[in-house]
């Protein structure tokens, strides 16, 4: 009884801690105000005005003969970016990154499918581990052990021989444009590498996504007449859809800005990350370097206005 | 006659799960069905075993005469109105409802004007064009509604849809459906855990506990002449009385029911029983009073029964002795305990 009756209004906390708590809870935004000045700085200083000056960059040019930049505004160092060993160059990136994405996407659905709408308990929990630990190993380390399993001696070569495969390999690595002497200095080991390397980034959105279409409009759509497959076109996809568009952002994107991959595994033939690393790095034209830097960033605005203008983003 | 549905001895277990056990039920055409019970008590089972979503473990379902047992739900002539609605979000109300005609090939001029009869049936002209994120809980219910009737299916399965309604919205839309029924001349099969719902509605209940039905019949059976104790407790909260109190009461010594508003308060002094008011509760138009039999109370039933007084009526404080008259036709004796 006496426990009831003690309890009347609390006293007020003392001190700069408690008058501090009681100013936020009267006043959220000046919480919200806290949180956000410090990210924003970051944002708007940091990362922004960086970006910015490195569109600036692009538009100085370089002098041929002394190596001097000159920072008189011109286009003349986009001229050098159409050329066509550079044009060349953002093709076959662009080919890549989209081949890598697609390819991406067929390989994560299902996996993002059963993780969302079957797994349970400790095999989702299974999943996401799945998922997660290759991302905890060193980047480098992973792409040096895929050298060793696409390399002509390697456990991939030595499968296609044991099942009495060994011409399938060697008549596919003869197709130019895809093969090589091996798997490991072909377009086609740099394209597996890559889609191993970014599916966990495509996985998890399209799981998230999935996630939160409930049951019941899958039962409704089949209730309503339709088939699976006529569920999954109407109804799974749609709604699976800017999922698949966030996945396809980070793979598209991290394809196109990687310099690293094509470096290890695949032809010498450059790609816009390796442009940039050697016309920054090794030759000094920053100009041209800037200039390749700023053709991600249009390609991704323009697959982003595409992909609003295709409904992408409706089911958000 | 052929039944619209009929289940034959069915079952539908999960794992050691029996959420429908042995289950025979016959729904006749242009029925209005209620299946009653409280959460768990495998009624929204059987409805999903309607419409396809679940199969039966044991046991057979028919449509119509027709075996359906493992036929998926796209190749039945039911359609479903879900508990959440399950309208699509990324489709207009329009394109919801069309839905159905959509898959069946409809072409696309038709299926829109079948789309907009069935929305201006619902009373819902000219929102066609909205999301269903834009819609308030009755309205997405009657797209729910239209979306399925615009199919014309043979059994509409109804998954607690007036669940999340307010109450005033709900007594509307209790009043609409029947008309509704009425109108489109279906078969309604209704699930719900509101007893007054089910009564005010249904041409016939069947009120189910822990996989089985308990009974089946008309609001009026159900109500005044519960057949087990469960169904005399659940329908209503009826006096559920002891074989001892019953023979108190002047019945047969068996267990018995007897409505609260069958009974009647009056002076102590040379009543048959009496009893004393333990606890009142307000109802607006009557309030239900417990008395409290005292002695000759058996062990493992309860001592006291539920008197409801109408409004207008005085009502004794808790601590009267009161004395207790009913009609002794109100008193029923359950057929099993």
């Amino acid at each position: 009884m006496s426990v009831l009756a003690d309890s009347g209004p609390r006293p007020a906390r003392e001190g700069v801690g408690g008058r501090l708590s009681d100013l936020l809870w009267r006043r959220p935004g000046v919480l919200l105000a806290l949180l956000l000045v410090p990210p924003l700085l970051w944002l708007g200083v940091v990362y922004l005005g960086s970006l910015f000056a490195l569109l600036l960059q692009s538009f100085f040019s370089i002098d041929e003969f002394s190596g001097v930049i000159d920072r008189t505004p011109t286009l003349k160092t986009y001229g050098e970016l159409l050329r066509p060993a550079n044009l060349d160059i953002i093709w076959r990136t662009v080919l890549m990154a989209a081949a890598v994405t697609v390819a991406s996407v067929a390989v994560a659905f299902p996996i993002a499918y059963y993780a969302a709408r079957h797994a349970r308990g400790r095999w989702k929990a299974l999943f996401y581990l799945g998922v997660m630990l290759p991302l905890w190993s060193s980047y480098l380390v992973k792409v040096y052990a895929w050298k060793l399993i696409l390399a002509k001696e390697g456990i991939v070569g030595w499968g296609f021989d044991s099942l009495g495969l060994g011409r399938v390999l060697e008549a596919f690595l003869a197709v130019p444009g895809i093969g090589g002497n091996s798997l490991s200095v072909s377009p086609t080991g740099t394209f597996i590498v890559f889609v191993y390397v970014w599916l966990p980034f495509m996985i998890l959105p399209i799981q998230a996504a999935l996630e939160r279409v409930p049951d019941s409009l899958v039962e409704a759509s089949g209730d309503l007449g339709a088939t699976p497959g006529q569920t999954f076109r109407h109804v799974i996809w749609p709604l699976a859809l800017p999922g698949v568009v966030a996945g396809s952002i980070f793979t598209f994107s991290l394809t196109l800005g990687d310099y690293i991959i094509p470096q290890i595994i695949g032809t010498s033939a450059r790609f816009i990350g390796l442009a940039v690393y050697q016309y920054q790095g090794t030759a000094g034209n920053v100009p041209l370097a800037a200039a390749f830097a700023v053709v991600p960033i249009v390609i991704m605005g323009s697959y982003l206005a595409v992909a609003k203008r295709l409904g992408a983003f409706d089911a958000l | 006659m052929t039944a619209a549905v009929s289940f034959r001895g069915v079952s539908r277990h999960f794992g050691t799960v029996k959420a429908v056990d042995g289950v025979d039920l016959d729904i006749a055409e242009g029925e209005f069905f209620a299946m009653l019970g409280p959460s768990g008590s495998g009624k929204t089972t059987c409805l999903r075993l309607i419409a396809g979503f679940e199969t039966p473990t044991a046991g057979r379902i028919e449509l119509f005469g027709e075996d359906v047992s493992g036929r998926p739900p796209y190749r039945r002539a039911v359609n479903t109105v879900f508990q959440d609605y399950a309208l699509f979000p990324h489709l207009n109300v329009l394109d919801n409802v069309a839905y159905g005609l959509m898959i069946a090939g409809v072409p696309k001029a038709e299926r829109r004007r079948r789309a907009e009869e069935a929305l201006s049936m619902m009373a819902l002209p000219g929102y066609g064009g909205r999301k269903p994120s834009e819609l308030s809980g009755g309205q997405r219910q009657r797209v729910a509604l239209a979306r399925a009737l615009v199919n014309r299916p043979r059994v509409l399965l109804l998954d607690e849809p007036l669940g999340a309604l307010d109450l005033k919205l709900r007594e509307q839309m209790q009043d609409e459906l029947k008309t509704l029924q009425r109108k489109v001349g279906i078969t309604f099969v209704f699930v719900t855990h509101d007893q007054g719902e089910a009564l005010s509605m249904a041409d016939r209940v069947a009120v189910f506990n822990e996989g089985r039905i308990q009974q089946v019949g008309s609001p009026e059976e159900v109500y005044a002449r519960p057949r087990t104790r469960f169904v005399a407790d659940f329908v209503g909260g009826s006096n559920v009385l002891h074989p001892g109190v019953a023979a108190l009461f002047g019945g047969r010594p068996a267990w018995a029911s007897l409505r609260p508003e069958a009974l009647r308060l009056g002076p102590p002094e040379g009543a048959r029983i009496t009893g004393v008011v333990t606890a009142a509760r307000y109802l607006g138009a009557a309030t239900r009073l417990v008395v409290d039999l005292g002695a000759g109370a058996p062990p493992d039933g309860r001592s006291d029964v539920a008197v409801l007084v109408p409004g207008g009526h005085p009502v004794p404080a808790p601590g009267t002795r009161v004395g207790l008259a009913w009609d002794a036709e109100a008193l029923h004796p359950m057929a099993t305990e």
